[in-house]
């Protein structure tokens, strides 16, 4: 008997609808265990005061404060270099060998493992330059790690502007940097800026590369300098799930949520920033 | 020279020297690692390194075998590869030509939204749910083993494989389909004949690119794999990979010690082995 | 000049009159573009491009002798397909005279109404200047890009096959800005569109393959040309 290839399809079609619920239904779950489980430790207090009794009571405003601080950071340092990188490679860089080195290195840091990055973090800003385990030595591991994605986002939007608009702007007489200035870089800016978000995303939930360069499970008081440690949201949460005996439940997936919340909602408003930017391009 | 024309020149200089700190960010890494990893080898053979099956680095006299390690980082990658592969791959296809569009770009923001989530809170999960389950359901003596890594990193790795073949499969010119679909050929004859073969190389570039994630992956691993560093022989027994290793026994050694050496060796091959992942993915994509 | 090996265009020797209208016919292919964006220097753009030979303008060495922003400032350019920036009709055309740092504002107004005077837009967007660009019509916006040339207050103005996309009406108002343009600007048209040369040029060149076959008065080429190719490319034998 042939084989039907309609009924084929149809059975193609089913298992692959299959597969795509497969790998969304993780995610449904996930998200939904965590705010049902955690909700009921979100409170003013715990969103705003210290731990106490060893994590078991009170709130995780530190590791709050320290996540924004040690983003901060990044950005300080990552955001400049980055959109700078992005610049020089679509708009400088020759076609040669030095430009082939360059993205080649991009594409490499983007698949470094997050904690071998922990690792040169500690060898050299905390050991060798004597940072110390720090706000600092934190903040310049976390903007390596986020390097390659500012610069691979910010490139693409700004090859996204068309040769035409600079084209235009050379041809009446301005020079190189204005056009970039001014006929490139605004037209680019919301796909950068998306590129910008989804950094700091990823800087807010990553824990391997903190480890050593800045986190601290208990601080008595806030850092005050950059060369403090801090406390961080993911560390925190690492810590109160596999070596603090009796916390309660609601607490670990309390923490858990806050981390959860503040790195999606970033992750939204770059999916909106990118799609309203699509939907007002004009060209 | 006029005011306009300095101010110029210094942001040009300063663009390209964004443009060379990048590469010396790279080579910066690897001297590092390489200069407190080769340490390692004045005190240990590189063969015993690599080849020794016992790592007890705190023993005495300490032993710095990698061998479980680099079969606790293999069998989670494996396994995370056999159930995120064939699941990823497909979910991509039914994404890029089967979905219709509204439902393309809900999808599309579900998969960026597992992406984002951070690989500790996809770890603690796992710790609260999956390990529990598989201990009960599979009666093991702890759920802890290198399958609940497995599956817990496969979801990791299947955005990155989802995205990257689905942008594989969108990118085949649609002349491709169309003439297969002239010649009489149903949708799915049309996908896996013609598309699939076109964007092959991509989708290997987003397999490549997934296993890459999977093996670079700490902080998940580490929390529900066990932490045993011992030679596996099975797929549910604990596990410790490279990263979980060099995560877990940083904070304790001595700066200078063989130990800490030797993490920074674990380093140097976790650095290789996604450096070679992606010059396979980064191949793989332009030779087409 | 060579673009990556390629000889697009060879040698020749030419010389353009203050205040003419010279047109540049030939097919495809011909070299008419590489001339044309070899005088304002546009081709550097090109990473494979090379160039041997010397370019003046009013006996300035245009690679040596001036600045190559203050160049395409004085030789201006209008393309084949209208580009207006994703900007208002206003911003567009103070581009120019902005990075050139023309900051007052009534000034820039005033050069606003005078280049759209100039184009014959200004009866047309006058009330809307704060209108985008992109949502005018084919004509009106390469007539916009018209006015933003002007905008600059060239000396040369370059145009690569401008109306190829136009409805003739259009491209009758451009034709008309164009010729009375000749006692303010010195104007090189590159066409694909003979009749349009034979309308609108005092002199008309004629390319092909990369070499000038034959220079001469628009009326004479036209009527009686020298060379049995360009008599062909003319009458239709080929193009």
């Amino acid at each position: 008997m042939k084989r039907n290839p309609y009924i084929t399809e149809k059975i193609a079609f089913a298992l692959l609808f299959l597969a795509t619920i497969l790998v969304l239904l993780p995610v449904i779950f996930i998200v939904f265990i965590i705010i049902q489980k955690g909700i009921s430790a979100i409170s003013w207090e715990f969103l705003t005061t210290s731990p106490r009794m060893g994590m078991r009571e009170g709130g995780i405003f530190p590791a709050i404060i320290g996540t924004v601080y040690l983003v901060a950071g990044t950005l300080v340092f990552a955001l400049p270099l980055g959109v700078l990188a992005a610049i020089y490679l679509t708009e400088y860089a020759k076609d040669n060998l030095l430009t082939r080195l360059v993205k080649l290195a991009i594409i490499n840091l983007a698949g470094v493992p997050s904690v071998v990055y922990g690792l040169f973090g500690l060898g050299i800003f905390v050991i060798f330059l004597q940072f110390g385990a720090s706000i600092l030595a934190g903040s310049l591991t976390l903007a390596i790690m986020v390097l390659p994605i500012i610069i691979t986002t910010s490139k693409e939007a700004l090859e996204s502007v068309p040769r035409s608009f600079r084209e235009v702007s050379l041809s009446l007489g301005a020079s190189k940097w204005q056009t970039i200035r001014h006929s490139v870089l605004p037209h680019a800016l919301p796909g950068i800026l998306t590129g910008i978000i989804l950094a700091v995303s990823r800087a807010a939930g990553e824990t391997a590369p903190i480890l050593f360069t800045v986190a601290a499970f208990f601080l008595p008081k806030l850092p005050q300098s950059v060369f403090d440690q801090a406390m961080a949201l993911p560390y925190h949460l690492y810590v109160i799930s596999t070596q603090v005996p009796n916390v309660a439940e609601h607490t670990r997936y309390g923490t858990a949520l806050v981390l959860l919340l503040m790195v999606l909602s970033m992750n939204f408003l770059a999916i909106v920033v990118r799609s309203r930017f699509r939907k007002l391009k004009k060209w | 020279m006029t005011l306009k024309s300095v101010k110029e020149f210094v942001i040009e200089k300063l663009i390209y020297l964004c443009g060379i700190i990048s590469i010396l960010i790279v080579v910066l890494i690897f001297v590092f690692l390489a200069k407190e990893g080769f340490s390692l080898f004045k005190t240990v053979s590189l063969k015993a390194f690599l080849s020794g099956e016992k790592w007890y680095p705190i023993s005495d006299p300490p032993s710095f075998g990698i061998l479980p390690l680099i079969l606790g980082s293999l069998f989670v990658t494996l396994g995370a590869t056999i159930i995120s592969v064939p699941i990823g791959v497909a979910s991509a296809v039914y994404i890029a030509e089967i979905a219709p569009p509204r439902a393309k770009e809900i999808l599309k923001s579900g998969i960026e939204i597992l992406a984002a989530i951070p690989s500790v809170v996809i770890g603690f999960i796992g710790m609260t749910t999956l390990v529990p389950f598989t201990k009960q359901i599979l009666h093991l003596p702890t759920g802890l083993t290198a399958f609940s890594g497995s599956l817990m990193l496969a979801f990791m790795a299947m955005p990155t494989i989802v995205s990257i073949a689905e942008d594989a499969l969108t990118a085949v010119p649609r002349k491709y389909k169309e003439a297969a679909l002239a010649l009489g050929a149903t949708r799915w004859q049309a996908i896996h004949r013609v598309i699939l073969k076109a964007a092959s190389s991509g989708i290997v570039a987003a397999v490549m690119l997934g296993i890459g994630r999977v093996i670079g992956e700490t902080m998940a691993v580490m929390m529900v794999t066990g932490n045993a560093a011992r030679i596996p022989h099975s797929l549910f027994e604990p596990v410790r990979t490279l990263t979980a290793t060099v995560a877990a026994e940083m904070g304790e050694t001595v700066q200078g010690s063989d130990h800490y050496f030797a993490l920074f060796a674990i380093g140097i091959v976790l650095f290789i082995i996604t450096f070679i992942i992606n010059l396979i993915a980064d191949l793989s994509v332009n030779k087409k | 000049m060579w673009f990556a090996g390629t000889h697009a265009l060879k040698t020749l020797n030419l010389s353009v009159f203050e205040n003419e209208i010279l047109g540049v016919i030939g097919p495809a292919n011909s070299g008419k573009s590489t001339f044309l964006r070899g005088l304002n220097r546009l081709n550097d753009l090109d990473v494979h491009f090379k160039t041997s030979g010397k370019i003046y303008l009013d006996s300035q060495d245009i690679h040596r002798d001036i600045e190559v922003g203050l160049l395409r400032k004085r030789v201006g350019m209008v393309f084949a397909l209208p580009v207006p920036l994703p900007l208002s009709i206003f911003e567009n055309i103070v581009y120019g005279p902005r990075r050139h740092g023309i900051k007052n504002k009534k000034e820039l107004e005033k050069i606003v109404e005078s280049t759209l005077k100039e184009a014959y837009l200004w009866d047309e967007v006058k009330d809307r200047l704060n209108l985008g660009a992109m949502r005018l019509s084919g004509g009106q916006q390469q007539r916009l890009c018209l006015a933003r040339t002007l905008a600059v207050n060239p000396d040369v103005i370059l145009y690569d096959e401008p109306c190829s996309g136009l409805d003739p009406i259009s491209t009758a108002k451009i034709e008309e800005a164009m010729l009375r343009f000749k006692n303010k600007y010195t104007q090189i048209l590159v066409t694909n569109n003979t009749k349009q040369a034979a309308r609108v040029s005092d002199r008309t060149a004629f390319f092909l393959m990369g070499d000038l076959i034959e220079l001469d008065r628009t009326d004479k080429i036209f009527t009686s040309p020298l060379d049995k190719r360009t008599n062909d490319y003319i009458s239709g034998r080929f193009g």
